[in-house]
Formats: structure tokens, sequence, C-alpha cells
């Protein structure tokens, strides 16, 4: 088991939240990376979309303003922005997968060093297999990152040269934000950019997936 | 004006002649757009060996959980059958009572869609190399890998509107909208649950979302907001 400790798991929002350019239409999924919308200036102009039909989406609804109505991808109440735009299902998950969106941030059981997806169904025999929108929001953005712990509880790692859980998408996956570092899955390579309180080679050792060290220079 | 539509005094008499075996598309996501009340009435009804299609898969003790739990459903179309309370999904499940059909959230919608629009079938990348295409006829397009997927269309939809007028036009409001327009194009009957029914001409037509043409009974509800938490 590592003893390494990176980043929490807000300072890892804000670290997702700064790579989203001014103006994007984006997807958050369910977990981990709606965080992300806590780390994104009020005046980024960037714009959430939320499958079931909503784009402009505000906050989570709180006491007297939660309208049964108005619930986001995770069924919770959440608030309109103005300038927010309502639209049935085909037509939203049109807008995703025809490539309208800019980004989708997901969470992830694994990646691959190929940047497939495994984040729907852990195989167990016996589970009840639920896919919801995962299989259309892994494929449908123009860039899908995943936003994950790099290890699991018990110390294996989740970017992984192949995926053993069953599959969500093929070589879906651009980025990897995790907790401990972030990688960008490039043609036949993956790429280091950022590391958290890691060495590059203490990073290596972990992985079973080949590593280029592009780390810059990052202000904590 | 009078129209083709039934404005019915009942949830009851809304969905009054729906036969056993019949396909049933159940609009609503979470708690926006459920037709409570009308699956209330279909489980008043009696009408059994049905096949559902919907979101989710029932949660709670009312609603689709109820019919599951009463053993009317012969076999559930959704993308996310599991969730913390869907407890009579899971128990019928188990028991191999209910047979289950998982399909992409966004195929399910598709193929709805298709189903209204005329459509013989179509290609989608959702699902390709993935265990949900098993079976699946695949094609390569421009490098792409797609599935092919054929429409799923229904006998009767039941739908949560906000406003509906007396010609069957319809308006929804927010997040509610959700599977309702493409579910009332994709069946022989629509039978909408509305908030209100108003006067034709007092919706702005530019505002009408889904047009009368595809709506066939429509009966005013009072919301239980209450309960619908209750029945995702």
């Amino acid at each position: 088991m590592s003893t390494l400790t990176g980043i929490g798991r807000d300072a890892l929002a804000r670290v997702v939240a700064a790579d989203i350019s001014p103006g994007s239409f984006v997807n958050l999924g369910i977990g981990l990376p709606t965080r992300i919308s806590n780390y994104l200036p009020p005046n980024s102009g960037v714009m959430l979309h939320t499958e079931n039909g909503m784009l402009g989406m505000g906050p989570e609804a709180q006491g007297e303003v939660i309208d049964p109505d108005l619930v986001n991808a995770g069924k919770v109440p959440v608030t309109e922005l103005p300038g927010a735009s309502y639209f049935h299902h085909a037509d939203s998950f049109a807008m995703m997968r025809g490539g309208h969106l800019d980004i989708c941030v997901l969470g992830a059981y694994q990646v691959s060093a190929a940047g497939d997806l495994a984040n729907w169904h852990t195989g167990q025999p016996g589970d009840i297999p639920a896919v919801g929108g995962a299989m259309d929001l892994a494929i449908g953005a123009r860039q899908t990152f995943v936003m994950m712990t790099l290890l699991t509880r018990d110390g294996r790692p989740k970017l992984v040269p192949e995926c053993t859980y069953p599959l969500t998408g093929l070589a879906c996956v651009s980025r990897v934000y995790t907790d401990l570092a972030v990688f960008f899955i490039e043609p036949g390579r993956v790429v280091v950019r950022d590391l958290f309180d890691t060495g590059f080679a203490e990073l290596a050792r972990l992985l079973d997936v080949p590593l280029v060290d592009g780390t810059r220079e990052v202000a904590s | 004006m009078t129209g083709r539509v039934a404005i019915c005094d009942s949830a009851l008499e809304a969905v009054a002649g729906i036969a056993d075996g019949a396909t049933v598309l159940v609009g609503g996501f979470g708690s926006a757009g459920q037709p409570v009340e009308l699956v209330e009435a279909l489980l008043e009804g009696g009408a059994s060996e049905l096949t559902i299609v919907s979101n989710n898969a029932g949660g709670g003790d009312h609603g689709l959980a109820a019919l599951i739990r009463d053993g009317r459903v012969r076999k559930v179309v959704c993308s996310y059958p599991r969730q913390s309370d869907s407890w009579h999904f899971d128990a019928a499940y188990r028991a191999g009572q209910v047979e289950l059909e998982l399909v992409p959230q966004g195929t399910l919608a598709e193929r709805i869609r298709a189903a209204g629009a005329g459509i013989g079938a179509f290609f989608t990348p959702t699902g390709f190399g993935t265990p949900l295409a098993e079976g699946k006829e695949t094609r390569v397009i421009g490098g792409r890998g797609y599935l092919l997927e054929y429409p799923l269309p229904g006998d009767v939809a039941l739908v949560a509107a906000h406003r509906a007028d007396e010609l069957g036009n319809l308006v929804y409001r927010k997040t509610a909208r959700n599977f309702g327009p493409i579910m009332a194009a994709a069946v022989a009957t629509t039978i909408v649950q509305a908030d209100e029914i108003v006067p034709v001409g007092a919706l702005d037509p530019e505002h009408v979302v889904t047009p009368c043409l595809y709506v066939d009974r429509v009966v005013r509800v009072d919301r239980n907001l209450a309960v619908s938490g209750d029945r995702l």
C-alpha cells in the first residue's frame, strides 16, 4: 500500500477547474466531478449541461427554492442561471453525442493507457447492471476528462495497461486528474503533466503504464 | 373548438383500456415529469404482463415500483434500474420475475425518438466496444465504430406536462420535459396528465413543445408534491 498523500478532492477540483477555458460548455458527472463547479470563477462564462435536459445549470437548490421540476442528472434539485435553456432527452443526448459540448468530466473505476474508460459496472456476479448516461457521456464531448483517486483503497492503480472492468467507451479519455498526478493520454503515450507531493520515479514505480515526464512547475 | 383529444375526468378514466401485455412508455426523470397519478391509476386499473419503458425501474413503494411489486410487469427497458430505493425491482429481478433490457440513456431516448419519427434503425457510437454491444450489428463509418440500434415504439405513453390546451397542445416545465415529447410521438395512444388545462389559444404557438396531434387523452391532476420524491 502506498503512503503517498497527494492532494485532496477540493484541491484537485480546483486544478480541473483551472483547465476549463472561459466560455466552455461542460458536463460534470455525478460524484467527485460535481465539486469542480465550486471552483469555476463566476465570470468564467462556463455553462453547465445536465443530460436530463438543461444548459445553464446553477448550484444545488436549498430550502424553499427546491423545485421538483428542476433536477440534475443525479436527481438532485438544482437552480437555473440567467440564459438557461431546457430541451428533451433526445436533444440533450444529441447535443452530447454530436460533439457540441467542449468537456465532460467523469469518475472512473479504471482508465487504460489508450484512454479506454471503465466506470459503469464492477462486473461482480449478482450486481444489477445500470448504465444511465455513462456510455453517451464517455464518447460524446470533444474532450473527456476523468477525475479519480489514482489508487484503489487497497492500493491498486486505476490507470492500467488494459481495463479489467467492463468498458464504458474505447479510447475516449484525454486527461486523467488524480490525487497524485495529472496525466495526458496522447497517441501511443501517457504524459505526466503535474505531480502532487510525489516524485516522477515514485509515480512510475506505482504504475504498470510507461510514463513520459512532462511536468511543469506548479504553483501550489 | 373541439379536437380529437379526449379530456378525461379522472386518471382512471384516462388509462382505461390499457391491455394486458401492452408496452407502456413512462416519462419522468427523478422527481421531474413523473406521471405519478397516471401510474397509480394504471396500478388500480389492473393491466398486467406489461413492458415498461422508462429511464428507471421505480423507487420507493409507489408508482412503477408498486407495479413491479405486484407482479404486473414482465419486462423493463431502462437505462438505470438500480438505485438506493429500487428494492422492488431488485427483488423481482433477482427472483427472475422481471426481464431487464439495459439501454444507454441517450440510446434509449434516440430509439424512442426514432420510433416516433419513422426511422427504421440508426447507427450510434454509444456503447461500441462495450459489453452492451454484444449481439449487435456494428459498422465502421469514417474510421469510427457504430452500433445498429432499432426504434422503441410503444402502445401507450404516460406523460406529465405542465399545461395542456383543450386540443392537447403541451407545454412542460423545466427539466420535467425530459422524455415527454419523444414518448408522446412514439406510441399509438398518448395519455397526458397536466397541472392545468387551458382554452385553445391560451398557449403561445411559439411555445408549444408537443403539438396536439401527438396527444390522445388529457386529464388535469393536482400534483401531490409531497410524494413525488418517493416515486422516482
